[in-house]
């Protein structure tokens, strides 16, 4: 129907899919300079699982208009956790692992209370989170603790064959599990779309009767559980228990929400997106590791120069969308089209006639005050 | 409402009071746990002892959180500055590096470039790293915290580019005077403190930067209505904050006689905030305390000395800072003050 | 319109004081079912006093509201809306990042098996929408409309809530004629619906087009209820600005006059203007005279003013100072620019644009010398208090101290401190907008007093204000505006209510 509004939408949506088409041009050209198998990208979801699962959850909470510093650290205290239980305490994993996913939610749903009833800013409470979370593994053991349960390892060691010589572990089965109900969840609930109506405008959000305060601490809630389950992929991973794990984690998986098109201020992105932005992140360093010649650290800038553009071109989108509707001729188009319809159902009434002629002929612009 | 606030106005007034009180406590902590804790002796003409040590560690802290402090103070925050103390640690390393040549029987250490230059290139890489903050807030108008996190992700890794992954040892012993030396019986790297306070302070004395910076913060529509020009200001706000940084990644390279790009200043953007948030500035902007970040970052070595001489790992540390970052923000926060002196008004509830 | 019907809405005696404002008092309003019910008063009459109360912003401190005869006290907007009263305000409260139909069920979507039913919703959107006599698609998100549109959203979220009683607020504010009329055939048609709506304007011509009955409300004092029939427009002015026409005298204007055209022009502007936001105007300002702007709310008064001082920039027009102090005639690009060429501008809303609460009276009297100056030029302390001190006891600013932060004074205090920030800094232009609102008698008088001084020393006054009464008494010429336009100019012994409120209705003097 309205033709700006479909170029608005699309506009959204741009980052994203900048992002993809940046995707398959940078594994194609991998596949055409290194030889890529079908495995190597399989192996991205492997390597990966954990940061896709902390992405989604970053992403609903950047999506609030919030962030959450302390992802890295609480899938460290999980991986720490998890093996004080099992080998110090030789636990159950059964007990285990619902107990850490069941204390992750509830340290987030803390700091999300935090920040809603006191008023905080998100990112310095956690930002305490991620302090106190990294203290506390090192109150627990300042060692590496090397998990040798055989639930673990079998987990950790099991390939799950596709066809041919194709595998994928137990870990990205979790994680794509994740990514399935986490479109749900933002696309199918109510909570998803509430999560997307405060990040647009929260007074409004509020004044139209949304649960704001149970839905913000929700969102933590949920970003503390996705970093615990990040945490148990990652001990799947790792197999021990160490403070320094997943350090500037939460970099990383804020640097995937926004490069995979999620808005900073809150309220537009996409799930998919975020977890092609995790992929990005995989491939540029398998990419530098293919190469040889290429150092580490080029990983970190290339990062960088992505987190930039992508920054950049949201605020473009953003300038693009407000000068969108300050040019009064495009509005003013969509109008006449949406009055002609307005016109056919509601019938004219007679202009009463102490209306002089309507003499207004200024406002020209349907956005009186920009200042 | 009735007597309580007022009483706390009344000592937020004297805004120094706090950070005081906190650094004695500890001190005193302090005393109890080592009895020779304020002992300052005198070896060679230096000064030693644990206060003069606490010190001369806490010098970068201290730069970083001035800069920081003028950063928050217009609304701001800068999350690079570990990054950028990486950069110019590795900028002075590697221009220095230094070899021993033996000429005329004596060894003699010569520098790769002249050491003044190795510094001042330092210092305006860095200066040109808070510009390109900067620019991005104040031009581009993106959110600090953002702007902010693309250098700490790249920084890092231009830092490693410069040293070429390695970590870079200096032989040149004039530069370890930086960290490491005394000047008057004192730290050097505390007269680099003490002179860049000067010039704040100095500038606070004698100019209306004060009265900008603080006006910018809190309320930039009617500032730019009283004609100050925000831009400006918050772009060189974001210079001077790297040109400290940078300075402080001086220090800390000569005072370890090295340069690492993985974990030079890891951790300082965090300790920084700390210790303004400690000094009594609130994030949200506006009044700055120059002194109180000092006394903030003074605090925060203090303390790390302390868990050291009790025993404990140091990295409860973190523990300890995470429960004083929240003591401090629920302090700064009006609606955790109003539910708590009005004995629990539903105020923030379900707002 | 049957008058004797039950109301469905009845507010009786409602009073709403605020510390140091007696913003309603006893103030009345009925509401009937299928009417439209325009709400009409100057700025400060208690109109959005009167809505805050209604719809549960504010609780009164008197009086009681009837809906449907029966006594009710909303607590919030929300639980006002649950009762049947939604609000639809020049802002839209919406959620511009998505989509349409989400907007107007959002809170209450359609699940079927635990999930959104997209196309249910889609659908019954589309068919409230409909109802409105709207086409759109409803999965577009809500920012790439046009506000017009995304009101009528609004009006159709608060439609589909079963609403009995609509509030309008300032609907039109930023509507262009096409939009309003479309907006105007909605309104119609829920009123056909027996939606009883209450419409707040500032716009004369769109209250005779659409309304049933008026309410005029002046001094938190509701003047009365009419029909449109009943009242024309100049009785409406004058009811709103409680008097009536009065002829001046003639001997004195004669006087007057002659003093006029002795003045020079000190600035003048031609072609001024800026798209979407004010139509381009001349206005000549001379040497120690006071300018008064005209014109109702909205007319274009504030955003004349800014674009003279360079906070909005024109995108055309000619500025020229007839002393050289600015040397092209290119407009202002910012404030800064302008207070070097020697204005000075007391926005309208002090606390936001004013004020920088919370440093001190002295900070904020010398902020805009300070700005003129430069960074490095400090004005030394000493003589920061000086000149603090000095106009402290010259406005009669009652502070206990200069170091006191300006944001815990008086409205009336706050406002002679601006004064006297622009006062320091020696202005020959000062732009004085609304500088008595929000202010008590007492204060407002010593302001008026202390703007007239300045003039006779040779200070020239913008002068803008929503109380006709003190426009015409400052004034030495009043220029009109009406809807963003410049529509008469009155000098001398033409200044007078009578003419102002002639030229503003439209007709010809």
């Amino acid at each position: 129907m309205s033709g700006a509004a479909r170029r608005r939408i699309n506009l959204q949506r741009v980052p994203m899919i900048v992002t993809m088409v940046l995707f398959v041009l940078m594994f194609g050209s991998g596949t055409f300079a290194y030889n890529f198998s079908a495995q190597v990208f399989l192996n991205l979801f492997i390597d990966n699982a954990f940061l896709i699962v902390t992405a989604m959850g970053m992403t609903f909470v950047i999506l609030s208009g919030g962030i959450d510093l302390s992802v890295g650290s609480v899938i460290a205290l999980t991986t720490m956790i998890s093996a004080v239980l099992i080998e110090h305490h030789h636990w159950s994993p059964f007990a285990v692992i619902p107990l850490v996913l069941v204390l992750g939610a509830g340290f987030g749903a803390v700091m999300g209370a935090v920040i809603h009833y006191f008023k905080l800013q998100a990112f310095i409470v956690t930002l305490a989170g991620m302090f106190l979370a990294r203290g506390l593994c090192y109150l627990l053991s300042i060692d590496t603790i090397t998990i040798n349960e055989p639930l673990y390892t079998a987990i950790s060691q099991h390939r799950i064959e596709l066809w041919g010589e194709l595998f994928i572990s137990w870990n990205v089965i979790i994680a794509l599990g994740v990514v399935a109900l986490a479109v749900f969840i933002a696309h199918f609930t109510s909570f998803g779309r509430n999560v997307y109506a405060i990040g647009g405008n929260e007074r409004s959000a509020l004044l139209m009767g949304l649960p704001v305060a149970r839905t913000r601490v929700l969102v933590y809630t949920l970003s503390g559980f996705c970093s615990a389950l990040a945490g148990v992929i990652f001990t799947f991973y790792m197999l021990s228990g160490y403070g320094l794990h997943a350090q500037g984690m939460e970099l990383d998986a804020i640097a995937a929400a926004v490069i995979g098109g999620t808005l900073l201020s809150g309220g537009a992105g996409y799930m998919i997106g975020t977890v092609f932005g995790v992929l990005i992140l995989g491939l540029i360093q398998t990419l530098i590791t293919f190469d040889g010649s290429l150092s580490a650290w080029w990983t970190k800038i290339a990062i960088g120069i992505l987190l930039c553009v992508f920054c950049v071109l949201q605020r473009v989108i953003e300038h693009r969308a407000a000068a969108d509707k300050r040019g009064g001729g495009n509005a003013s188009g969509k109008l006449s089209e949406a009055k002609s319809a307005a016109d056919k159902t509601v019938q004219p009434v007679v202009v009463s006639s102490h209306a002089a002629p309507m003499s207004s002929p200024v406002f020209a612009a349907p956005q009186g005050n920009q200042a | 409402m009735r007597r309580g606030p007022r009483a706390i106005l009344e000592l937020r007034r004297h805004s120094l009071v706090w950070p005081l009180l906190t650094l004695l406590a500890i001190i005193i902590v302090d005393c109890f746990v080592n009895p020779g804790f304020l002992h300052v002796g005198s070896r060679d003409g230096h000064l030693f002892g644990a206060l003069v040590d606490i010190a001369n560690r806490a010098a970068p802290l201290m730069l970083v959180s001035l800069g920081m402090t003028l950063v928050i103070a217009v609304r701001g925050i800068d999350i690079s500055v570990g990054a950028v103390v990486a950069i110019s640690a590795a900028v002075a390393a590697t221009m220095i590096g230094g070899t021993l040549v033996i000429e005329n029987g004596a060894p003699v250490y010569i520098s790769k470039f002249p050491m003044v230059l190795a510094l001042l290139t330092a210092v305006v890489v860095a200066g040109l790293c808070g510009m390109w903050n900067g620019a991005l807030v104040a031009g581009l108008s993106m959110q600090p915290i953002i702007a902010t996190l693309i250098l700490m992700v790249a920084g890092r890794g231009i830092a490693q580019l410069l040293t070429d992954g390695q970590i870079v040892t200096v032989y040149y012993p004039p530069y370890f005077f930086l960290g490491s030396g005394y000047l008057f019986g004192l730290p050097f790297s505390l007269f680099i403190v003490a002179f860049v306070l000067a010039i704040l302070l100095g500038l606070t004395r004698f100019t209306a930067l004060q009265l900008f910076i603080q006006s910018v913060g809190v309320n930039p529509v009617a500032s730019r209505l009283a004609g100050l020009n925000a831009r400006a200001l918050t772009f060189w706000v974001y210079t001077f904050c790297g040109v400290c940084a940078g300075i402080a990644g001086l220090i800390i390279s000569s005072n370890v006689k090295s340069a690492d790009g993985n974990n030079a200043g890891l951790l300082l953007e965090l300790d920084a905030i700390l210790a303004v948030t400690l000094g009594g500035t609130s994030l949200a902007g506006g009044r700055y305390n120059l002194w109180g970040s000092v006394i903030g970052a003074l605090i925060i070595q203090t303390l790390t000395y302390t868990i050291y001489s009790i025993g404990v790992p140091p990295e409860v540390n973190l523990v300890v800072k995470a429960i004083v970052v929240f003591a401090v923000c629920l302090m700064q926060s009006s609606a955790f003050r109003a539910m708590v002196f009005r004995r629990g008004t539903a105020l923030g509830a379900e707002a | 319109m049957d008058l004797q019907r039950q109301p469905v809405l009845e507010m009786r005696g409602i009073s709403r004081s605020f510390p140091g404002v007696r913003a309603l008092h006893e103030a009345n309003l009925r509401l009937h079912a299928g009417e439209i019910h325009s709400l009409m008063g100057q700025n400060g009459a208690g109109k959005s006093t009167l809505i805050k109360v209604l719809t549960g912003v504010h609780a009164p401190d008197s009086g009681e509201m009837h809906l449907h005869g029966q006594c009710i006290q909303p607590v919030s907007p929300l639980a006002a809306q649950r009762l049947g009263i939604a609000t639809v305000y020049q802002e839209v409260n919406l959620c511009p990042n998505l989509s349409v139909a989400e907007n107007i069920f959002i809170g209450r979507f359609p699940v079927s098996r635990g999930k959104i039913d997209w196309a249910e919703l889609n659908r019954e959107a589309r068919d409230e929408l409909g109802r409105l006599g709207l086409e759109i698609d409803v999965t577009a998100s809500l920012d790439s409309f046009p506000v017009a549109i995304q009101q009528m959203v609004a009006i159709a979220r608060a439609v589909s809530m079963d609403s009995r009683v609509l509030i309008l607020d300032e609907p039109t504010s930023s509507l262009d004629d096409d939009e309003v009329e479309q907006l105007f055939s909605i309104m119609r048609g829920l009123k056909g619906r027996g939606v009883a709506i209450l419409f707040v304007t500032h716009f004369l011509d769109q209250v005779y087009a659409i309304s049933d009955r008026i309410t005029v409300m002046r001094n938190g004092e509701c003047e009365g209820e009419y029909l449109p029939a009943e009242l024309d427009r100049m009785a409406l002015i004058s009811k709103m600005i409680g008097r009536a026409y009065v002829a001046p005298s003639e001997a004195a204007a004669a006087e007057e006059k002659r003093a006029e055209n002795a003045r020079d022009s000190l600035m003048s502007v031609c072609g001024f203007g800026r798209r979407g936001l004010m139509q381009p105007l001349d206005l000549d300002l001379r040497r120690g005279e006071v300018l008064g702007l005209g014109g109702l709310l909205g007319s274009g008064r504030t955003e004349t003013a800014r674009l003279l001082f360079g906070a909005d920039k024109a995108d055309s027009g000619d500025i020229e100072f007839k002393d050289g102090i600015h040397n092209n005639t290119r407009p202002f690009s910012s404030p800064r620019e302008a207070i070097r060429a020697g204005l000075g501008y007391c926005p309208e809303d002090r606390k936001t644009d004013g004020i920088i609460a919370e440093l001190s009276v002295r900070e904020n009297i010398v902020l805009a010398l300070q700005a003129r100056r430069g960074w490095l030029r400090g004005i030394p302390l000493k003589q920061q208090r000086t000149i603090a001190d000095r106009y402290i006891s010259l406005l009669g600013i009652s502070t206990p101290d200069a170091e006191k932060p300006i944001g815990k004074l008086s409205g009336g205090n706050q406002q002679k401190a601006m004064l006297a920030r622009w006062l320091a800094t020696d202005p020959s232009i000062l732009i004085l907008d609304e500088p008595t609102r929000g202010i008590d008698v007492a204060a407002k008088q010593e302001i008026m007093e202390q703007v007239l001084a300045l003039c006779r020393k040779g200070l020239s006054i913008l002068f803008i204000s929503s109380d006709l009464d003190e426009t015409v008494r400052v004034s030495h010429r009043v220029a009109v505006l009406r809807d963003r336009n410049k529509v008469g100019e009155l000098a001398g012994s033409e200044v007078d209510e009578g003419s102002i409120m002639q030229v503003i209705a439209g007709s010809e003097i």
